[in-house]
C-alpha cells in the first residue's frame, strides 16, 4: 500500500496535461461508439431515444453515441428454421429445436380417427418486416413455436391416422403452411412461412408392430393370389393346346373318313361295272378267290356226304381231340 | 484547478442529476404510465421517443405495448364423453388499457397469475361439455382421402363433428375476454396447443389402434385366400370349358365326316339293283375272311359249292 501510493505521488503530471489526455480519450471513445456495420444478410433497425428512427441497409453506418441512437440488427435474409419432436445439433436461432424433454410430448398428436400418430416436422421461415417483428410481438420466435404445434395439431386433428402416415401428407404440409401463414400475419409478426416439412411420422411405439403386420398381410394377399395366378397359368395354356391338339385329329379323322369312303366307293362302281357285264362268273370267281384264301386257314374241316346220316357224333369225337391236345 | 473550475463543476453537477431525473425514454415495445407519489398523473405515453417529468417526485412506471403470449399449463381434465386428457393452451393477449391494468394488477407476474385462473378454468369449463372429437377436429363434413387397400374396410373414416375446435376456442374466448378486460386486458385469442391422451386412456386407445390394424391384416388375409380361390375356382370352369368344347367339336367334325361317307357308300352300294347284289355278295365274302380263322371248325357237305365235285363231275 505505502509502495503504491509513494509511486503514485512520483508520478507528477501537469494540469494542462490532464486535461489535454482526458479530451484525447473522450474523441477515442466518441470515434468507437459512433459507427456501426451492418452485415449483409441483415437490416438494421435504428430507434432515437426509443423511438423508431429509420432501418438502415447492410454497410457502415454512423450514429449518434451515448445511448441515444440504438440500432438492432435483424436478420432478414437468413433461412431460419424450427423443428418439432427433434433436433438437429448445431442450431443457429434461439428457438430452433425445443427442449428435448418437451420432444415427445411436441410429437404425439390425436388423430381425427381418435387415434394417435407420432408427427416430427419442420418449419421453415423468415423475417420478412423487421418493425413487426421487434415491435409487434413479443418474442416472435416462442409465439411461432406455439402457432406451429396448434396448427399441425389442427390439421393431423381432420385428418384419419392412414391420412397422416402415408397418403395426406403432402396435404397436411400444404394446408399446415397456409394456415400458419394466417396467423402469423394475424398477429402481425412480420414473418414469412416459406415451407413446413413433415420429418418421421409413426404410429406410437406399442402399435408399430400391428402396423406392420398389415403391411405383411398385405404381402400375404398378393402372394397368395400371385401363386394362384401362376397355377392357373400353369394349367390353362397346356389345356387349350390339348384340346387343340384332339380337335386337330379328329379333323384328320373326318378326311380320312371321307377320302375312305370315296376310295371304297369308285372301287366298289368300277367292280360293278365288270361285274354287269358278267354276274354269274365274277361271283363264282370272287367266291372261289375268297374260299381259297379262307379254308386253308382253318384246321378242323369236316367234309361230308350231304347223305351222310348224323353228323353230330363225328363233331362230338372231334372236338374232344382238339381239347385232349 | 482554480476556484473557477469549482464553481463551474458544482453548478453542472446538480444540472445533469436534474436533467437525468427529469428526461427518460420510451422504446417502440413500451409504453409508460407517470406516477406521482405512487398516483398515476396525466395521461399514458404511448408514443416512443425522450420525454420529460417532473423531477424526483414523479415516477416512470414502463409496460409492455407489444402482443404478449400466455402460454398455460398442461392440465388433466375430462371431456363430456369422460376421457382424461392433457390439454395445453396458449393465447395472446395485450394491455388495452394501461391505467386499469396497472391500478388492478400493476406487473405482468399477477397478470399471467390471472390469466393462468381465468383462462384455464374457462378452458377446463369448455372440455368438459364437449366430446373429444369437438376439440381434435376443426372442418365439418371433411371427406378423408383413403388409401385403395383399405377402400372397403369401415376403419379410416373420421368422426362426425357438430361444432369443432375452432368454436371450443371460440366459446373459451367468449367467456375469458369480459372477465380479462377489467383488468385492462385484450384477449386477442385462445388455441389449444397440445391435446393428448392421458396416461391411462393412452393403453386403451393403443388396445384400439392394434385391434383395429389387425382386423385390416385379418382382411387382407381372408382377402387373398378368397382371390386366390377365385382364381383356382375360374381355373377349373376353363379346364372344363376348354376340354367340353373341344369333345363338342371333335364330335361333331366326326359326326359329319360319318354322315359324308355314309352318304357316299350309300350312293354306290344302293344304284341299282345288282349294285345292292354286289355289295351283299362281296362284303358277305369279306366278312368271311376276317370271321373264319385258326380254331373255326368248319363242317361242310359236298353238297357246297366249293366241294361238290368231290362227289363227282356234272353229279
Amino acid at each position: 500500500m505505502e509502495r503504491k501510493n509513494v509511486q503514485l505521488a512520483d508520478i507528477s503530471v501537469a494540469p494542462r496535461q490532464l486535461i489535454l489526455g482526458v479530451v484525447a480519450a473522450f474523441i477515442l471513445f466518441l470515434t468507437f461508439t459512433s459507427y456501426y456495420t451492418v452485415s449483409a444478410e441483415s437490416v438494421g433497425i435504428v430507434q432515437r431515444f426509443g423511438n423508431y428512427h429509420s432501418s438502415v441497409n447492410p454497410g457502415l453506418h454512423f450514429k449518434i453515441p451515448f445511448g441515444v441512437d440504438t440500432v438492432i440488427e435483424v436478420p432478414i435474409k437468413r433461412q431460419l428454421k424450427e423443428e418439432f419432436g427433434f433436433g438437429t445439433p448445431g442450431a443457429t436461432y434461439t428457438q430452433q429445436i425445443a427442449n428435448p424433454r418437451e420432444w415427445q410430448l411436441e410429437t404425439t398428436i390425436v388423430t381425427g380417427d381418435l387415434n394417435t400418430a407420432l408427427v416430427e416436422w419442420v418449419i421453415q421461415f423468415r423475417i420478412e418486416n423487421a418493425f413487426d417483428f421487434l415491435f409487434k410481438v413479443r418474442d416472435p420466435g416462442a409465439a411461432l413455436r406455439d402457432i406451429s404445434e396448434s396448427v399441425m395439431r389442427e390439421v393431423v386433428g381432420d385428418r384419419t391416422v392412414d391420412e397422416v402416415l402415408t397418403i395426406g401428407r403432402q396435404d397436411i404440409e400444404a394446408r399446415a403452411q397456409v394456415k400458419m401463414q394466417e396467423v402469423t400475419n394475424l398477429y402481425e409478426m412480420g414473418l414469412r412461412i416459406d415451407q413446413v416439412q413433415l420429418k418421421n411420422v409413426n404410429p406410437p411405439k406399442p402399435v408399430q408392430a400391428s402396423f406392420d403386420e398389415v403391411n405383411e398381410a398385405q404381402q400375404e394377399r398378393e402372394r397368395m393370389i400371385n401363386v394362384a395366378r401362376g397355377e392357373y397359368n400353369k394349367a390353362i395354356p397346356r389345356a387349350k393346346g390339348r384340346a387343340d391338339q384332339k380337335v386337330q385329329a379328329s379333323e384328320g379323322y373326318a378326311i380320312q373318313r371321307v377320302n375312305e369312303a370315296v376310295g371304297d366307293s369308285n372301287k366298289f362302281t368300277a367292280l360293278l361295272a365288270e361285274y354287269i357285264k358278267a354276274p354269274s362268273i365274277t361271283k363264282r370267281r370272287l367266291y372261289f378267290e375268297t374260299m381259297a384264301e379262307v379254308l386253308p386257314k382253318v384246321s378242323n374241316k369236316v367234309i361230308l356226304d350231304y347223305k351222310a346220316a348224323s353228323i353230330l357224333p363225328l363233331l362230338q369225337l372231334n372236338k374232344m381231340q382238339g381239347d385232349s391236345k | 484547478m482554480n476556484k473557477y473550475s469549482y464553481i463551474a463543476i458544482a453548478l453542472i453537477l446538480p444540472l445533469l442529476v436534474v436533467g437525468y431525473e427529469s428526461l427518460y425514454r420510451v422504446d417502440e415495445t413500451e409504453q409508460v404510465i407517470i406516477t406521482q407519489f405512487g398516483k398515476p398523473i396525466g395521461d399514458v405515453v404511448t408514443d416512443a421517443g425522450l420525454k420529460y417529468k417532473v423531477p424526483f417526485i414523479q415516477k416512470v412506471n414502463r409496460i409492455e405495448k407489444r402482443i404478449l403470449l400466455w402460454d398455460g399449463e398442461a392440465n388433466d381434465m375430462p371431456t363430456k364423453d369422460k376421457l382424461y386428457i392433457t390439454v395445453d393452451t396458449f393465447g395472446r393477449w395485450r394491455i388495452k388499457d394501461p391505467l386499469q391494468y396497472f391500478l388492478r394488477l400493476r406487473d405482468e407476474r399477477s397478470a399471467q397469475s390471472r390469466l393462468d385462473d381465468i383462462l384455464g378454468s374457462e378452458t377446463r369449463n369448455a372440455v368438459a361439455s364437449h366430446q373429444l372429437i369437438e376439440i381434435i377436429r376443426s372442418t365439418k363434413g371433411r371427406e378423408p382421402a383413403v388409401d385403395l387397400l383399405l377402400a372397403a374396410s369401415d376403419i379410416g373414416k373420421l368422426l362426425p363433428i357438430k361444432r369443432g375446435r375452432h368454436q371450443v376456442e371460440k366459446d373459451i374466448y367468449a367467456a375469458a375476454s369480459g372477465k380479462l378486460s377489467e383488468f385492462g386486458i385484450e384477449l386477442l385469442d385462445i388455441r389449444f396447443k397440445r391435446i393428448n391422451y392421458n396416461e391411462s386412456v393412452r393403453q386403451k386407445i393403443y388396445a384400439r389402434m392394434i385391434s383395429e390394424r389387425q382386423q385390416i391384416a385379418e382382411r387382407f388375409r381372408s382377402e387373398g385366400a378368397g382371390e386366390a380361390a377365385k382364381i383356382l375356382g375360374s381355373k377349373e370352369k376353363e379346364l372344363q370349358r376348354i376340354e367340353s368344347e373341344a369333345y363338342q367339336k371333335i364330335q361333331t367334325i366326326q359326326g359329319v365326316a360319318d354322315a359324308k361317307a355314309t352318304e357316299i357308300y350309300n350312293l354306290a352300294y344302293n344304284k341299282t339293283k345288282d349294285a345292292q347284289e354286289l355289295y351283299t355278295f362281296v362284303k358277305t365274302l369279306k366278312t368271311y375272311q376276317s370271321v373264319i380263322d385258326a380254331n373255326t371248325t368248319l363242317v361242310l357237305t359236298t353238297d357246297s359249292d366249293i366241294y361238290g365235285l368231290l362227289n363227282g363231275i356234272d353229279k
